[in-house]
């Protein structure tokens, strides 16, 4: 299958998501930039980690407008998978792809860590192949990862069960001290109501290699290739 | 034309760095200041021919690309100072 790599000026984990396709999981991945009006028939998009427009106004407020965007819309509402990672998460926040808004952690520290997320949901995309209630050790390297939405619209979110990573302890409990940036509800990452579009603050794609520490991203990138090569979700060409 | 447009969180959006710099006021001294919430401030050069029109057009920018209305509203002022 085929990865598109959406690079915005100032993106920084685009080939670290690159690498992740391509080397480590032997797929086909092509590097999208941000003024392209193309995906060039790509089965599953990523807008990775980084800075798009030096964060400047707000995390992903410029990036949003760029003109590539206008086609992730139109392949996410075809039921193409989208992943945002980290300032991708942040982009499709303020596109309105994902609902819900990022604030300073609460910290105020740029926080860069490895971090446990526990899988809510397995019925999606990019997390199919994991177990329901797996923790996964995963980094993550942000300053703005404080989500938050108005109580009506966590509710929503739990209700259609959208809250596909929470930040836990070893057990899978979403306690405080496990909470690295003061998230309402301890969210890490959500999905869209179709499911196909998915969001998380921590860095899967640099937690592909035993080499970096932890090896449990894979699943993510795993979970979507054997979703697209089993034709669950649409090939949104 | 010139307009002022002031972004800021709505009230029931927590401010880390408003209470950042509420603390360090304290430890100052001033006790007096009971809460701050930090925003942000824009100043629009703007091309048009009669005040509404340049309101009109702070707005939309305000709108689309200044605020985030998950988490911010705004305000804005025409250069004569008159608020909108």
């Amino acid at each position: 299958m085929k990865f598109a790599v959406v690079v915005f000026p100032g993106s920084n984990c685009d080939h670290d998501a690159h690498y992740a396709a391509q080397h480590v999981l032997g797929q086909q991945a092509e590097y999208i930039w941000h003024k392209e009006t193309t995906l060039k028939g790509a089965d599953a998009v990523i807008l990775p980690g980084g800075f798009a427009h030096g964060d400047y106004l707000r995390t992903g407020a410029i990036a949003r407008f760029s003109p590539i965007m206008a086609e992730v819309q139109k392949f996410a509402a075809a039921g193409g998978p989208v992943l945002g990672i980290c300032n991708g998460f942040q982009v499709l926040l303020e596109a309105g792809l994902l609902p819900g808004a990022m604030l300073r952690n609460r910290s105020l520290k740029y926080q860069c860590e490895h971090v446990l997320i526990k899988v809510e949901q397995t019925d999606t995309p990019f997390t199919a192949s994991c177990a329901a209630g797996q923790v996964l050790r995963i980094p993550i390297a942000h300053g703005e990862g404080n989500y938050y939405a108005e109580p009506e619209v966590i509710a929503r979110l739990e209700r259609n069960r959208q809250v596909v990573f929470r930040y836990t302890n070893a057990e899978g409990v979403a306690t405080d001290d496990a909470n690295p940036n003061g998230s309402v509800a301890n969210i890490a990452g959500l999905c869209s109501e179709q499911r196909n579009v998915v969001g998380l603050m921590p860095h899967p794609e640099r937690a592909c290699e035993m080499a970096l520490g932890s090896a449990d991203g894979l699943i993510l990138f795993e979970s979507v290739i054997k979703a697209v090569t089993e034709g669950v979700v649409a090939a949104a060409r | 034309m010139r307009a002022r447009v002031f972004v800021t969180l709505k009230p029931s959006v927590f401010d880390p760095q408003g209470k950042t710099v509420t603390d360090a006021l304290h430890t100052l001294g001033y006790s007096a200041v009971k809460d701050v919430r930090q925003g942000k401030y824009f100043e629009l050069d703007i091309d048009a021919t009669c005040p509404d029109e340049a309101r009109s057009l702070a707005e939309e920018a305000a709108e689309k690309l200044l605020s985030n209305p998950v988490i911010e509203s705004f305000r804005i002022e025409l250069a004569d100072g008159a608020a909108v």
